[in-house]
């Protein structure tokens, strides 16, 4: 902050500190991808060992209608992993909310699920479910676990007062659970989402790998195997690129969305000068 | 809940006390006994105030009266004085912090009530402009609490209380927070609302002016186990103002009342290094 040079009275700092935000990563980006070119160039490395930046890129225009719908492909699962890791995450939370009996039978297992690493148990569900299934499943493993322990924490963090008044003023279980609980836990569910959407993208690719060569997959991950064993290299970058793409577009949406949801009222959506 | 009270029709004769305690006391889980026993008879429309040190159990004595917390041993009697219609509370309570849900407006936080209800929200409508009105909190019905001064939002959670049209209002240090010139105005506030809505009021505080300035009855209690050391009748007009404040009556009435406060406090030091 104090390296900023002073401005003119009319320039407010915090503007030129977000545009700063914006524009080092950028140059940051640029300054990459030059140093990049110019090791691939001066070594002459050759492209299936590492290829330049234009090459990718011009790839990934060539190769577009096949990685495309493999991008789909596995959007799709990473969707469905994360729906069903939001609703599951969510919905048990609120069954171990009103009954301590059913938390502490289960929750041990939960962890238990999380703390076994998806890689391992991938190869497993592929002998047991049909493929589809099976990449799905393992990206809610992965995604189920930040969503259920956020919004347990957010369940019982509601204030000790408000839940007096509402029992004061006769609130039915359901509406204290709609009215109190749920709103006051939304910035802890919105966070495990948040993390949820990244981890469900993780799961997908990791059940696409697993399935690998075996399977009849079309996903991005199955891109990226398939062609580091056909050497392409080239087209395996391009397909990791959109990959990265794909899980900051995720990310970005979320925050968009735990944004327009607290911004009225929530700490964290404030600003630091207010 | 079980053992709490609850008002009930047959409560409804107009001539008993508001609330009744006998041999109320109230143990920790520790094994620590913290308040009591007490007695006492609150009378309908009477502004009473339970002052002690902190930890004297007399916000304990509150949340029980409310039946937001049930007594050890004795009996707490809650009496209404009429039968009550859709959205009518016979009791409020006001804590010490605004306790208003951040993500609701103004408007809704006063609204919950009712609408917890089941209040048609034509009427919810009605009343809670009303109410606002009446707390000088018209204009900013559709803000959100992070956007009010600390004195906006303890009225936003007086206009709460009042909006189900209570025979009791229970606060718990309600304006410990508040700066001293707020805090002044917002006292002048409540007195008028208690004139003009005929509640009964139990005020805890710890603050020997405050009480003396609003209640007709200060219960001087002891540190803990709270019990009650002495009362006083403060005597005022029930309609005060600066004039009362600035009175060497007020400052006399004060120094009484500080002198129980203190003595009450000793004698519970003493009597425990006696123990000791």
């Amino acid at each position: 902050m104090s390296a900023l040079p002073a401005s003119r009275d009319d320039a407010s700092p915090l503007s030129a500190r977000a545009g700063l935000r914006v524009a080092l990563p950028i140059v940051v980006l640029i300054a990459a991808i030059v140093a990049w070119d110019l090791v691939v160039r001066l070594n002459q490395i050759p492209p299936y060992v590492l290829p330049g930046p234009l090459l990718v890129a011009s790839t990934l225009i060539q190769d577009w209608p096949v990685l495309f719908g493999s991008l789909l492909t596995t959007l799709w699962t990473t969707l469905e992993g994360f729906v069903a890791a939001a609703v599951g995450g969510i919905a048990l939370a609120l069954l171990f909310n009103q009954s301590r009996l059913l938390e502490y039978s289960l929750f041990p297992y939960a962890v238990v699920l999380q703390v076994t690493p998806v890689i391992a148990i991938a190869p497993l569900l592929l002998i047991y479910l049909p493929q589809e299934t099976a990449v799905i499943v393992c990206a809610w493993i992965v995604a189920f676990f930040p969503v259920l322990s956020n919004t347990t924490l957010g369940l019982n963090s509601v204030d000790r007062n408000l839940t007096g008044l509402f029992r004061l003023y006769g609130a039915s279980r359901w509406q204290t659970l709609l009215r109190l609980k749920l709103p006051a836990a939304l910035p802890y569910i919105l966070g495990g989402l948040r993390i949820a959407g990244g981890l469900s993208l993780i799961g997908a690719v990791v059940a696409e790998i697993a399935a690998g060569s075996a399977g009849a997959g079309s996903g991005l991950a199955y891109r990226i195997a398939e062609s580091g064993y056909r050497l392409n290299i080239p087209r395996m970058f391009a397909a990791l690129l959109l990959l990265s793409t794909a899980g900051i577009v995720i990310y970005l949406l979320l925050a968009l969305l735990s944004h327009l949801l607290l911004r009225r009222w929530h700490e964290s959506a404030l600003g630091k000068d207010n | 809940m079980a053992t709490s009270p609850r008002p009930s029709a047959a409560d409804a004769d107009a001539t008993g006390p508001a609330i009744e305690l006998r041999g109320v006391t109230k143990t920790y889980r520790t094994g620590t006994l913290a308040l009591g026993p007490v007695d006492l008879d609150i009378d309908r429309g009477e502004f009473v105030s339970l002052l002690g040190p902190s930890g004297c159990g007399k916000s304990t004595a509150l949340r029980m009266i409310a039946g937001l917390a049930a007594p050890s041993s004795g009996r707490i009697e809650v009496g209404t004085a009429s039968p009550r219609g859709r959205g009518e509370h016979p009791i409020s309570f006001v804590f010490q912090e605004p306790t208003l849900m951040p993500w609701a407006s103004i408007r809704h936080n006063v609204a919950l009530p009712l609408k917890l209800a089941h209040v048609a929200s034509a009427e919810i409508a009605r009343r809670v402009d009303d109410v606002l009105a009446r707390v000088d909190l018209s204009e900013f019905a559709e803000a959100f609490p992070r956007e009010l001064s600390g004195g906006m939002k303890m009225r936003t959670s007086l206009a709460r209380a009042l909006v189900t049209r209570p025979d009791i209002l229970l606060m718990d240090e309600p304006f410990a927070a508040l700066d001293e010139i707020t805090r002044f105005r917002i006292n002048d506030d409540l007195l008028e609302l208690w004139r003009e809505l005929q509640m009964t009021v139990v005020f805890v505080t710890h603050s020997v002016f405050e009480s003396v300035y609003l209640s007709q009855r200060v219960v001087v209690m002891t540190p803990r186990p709270g019990r009650i050391a002495a009362t006083f009748d403060i005597d005022a007009p029930k309609e005060r103002g600066e004039e009362f404040r600035l009175s060497a009556d007020y400052a006399a009435q004060c120094r009484e009342v500080s002198r129980a406060l203190a003595s009450a406090s000793e004698g519970a030091l003493s009597t425990r290094e006696a123990q000791a």
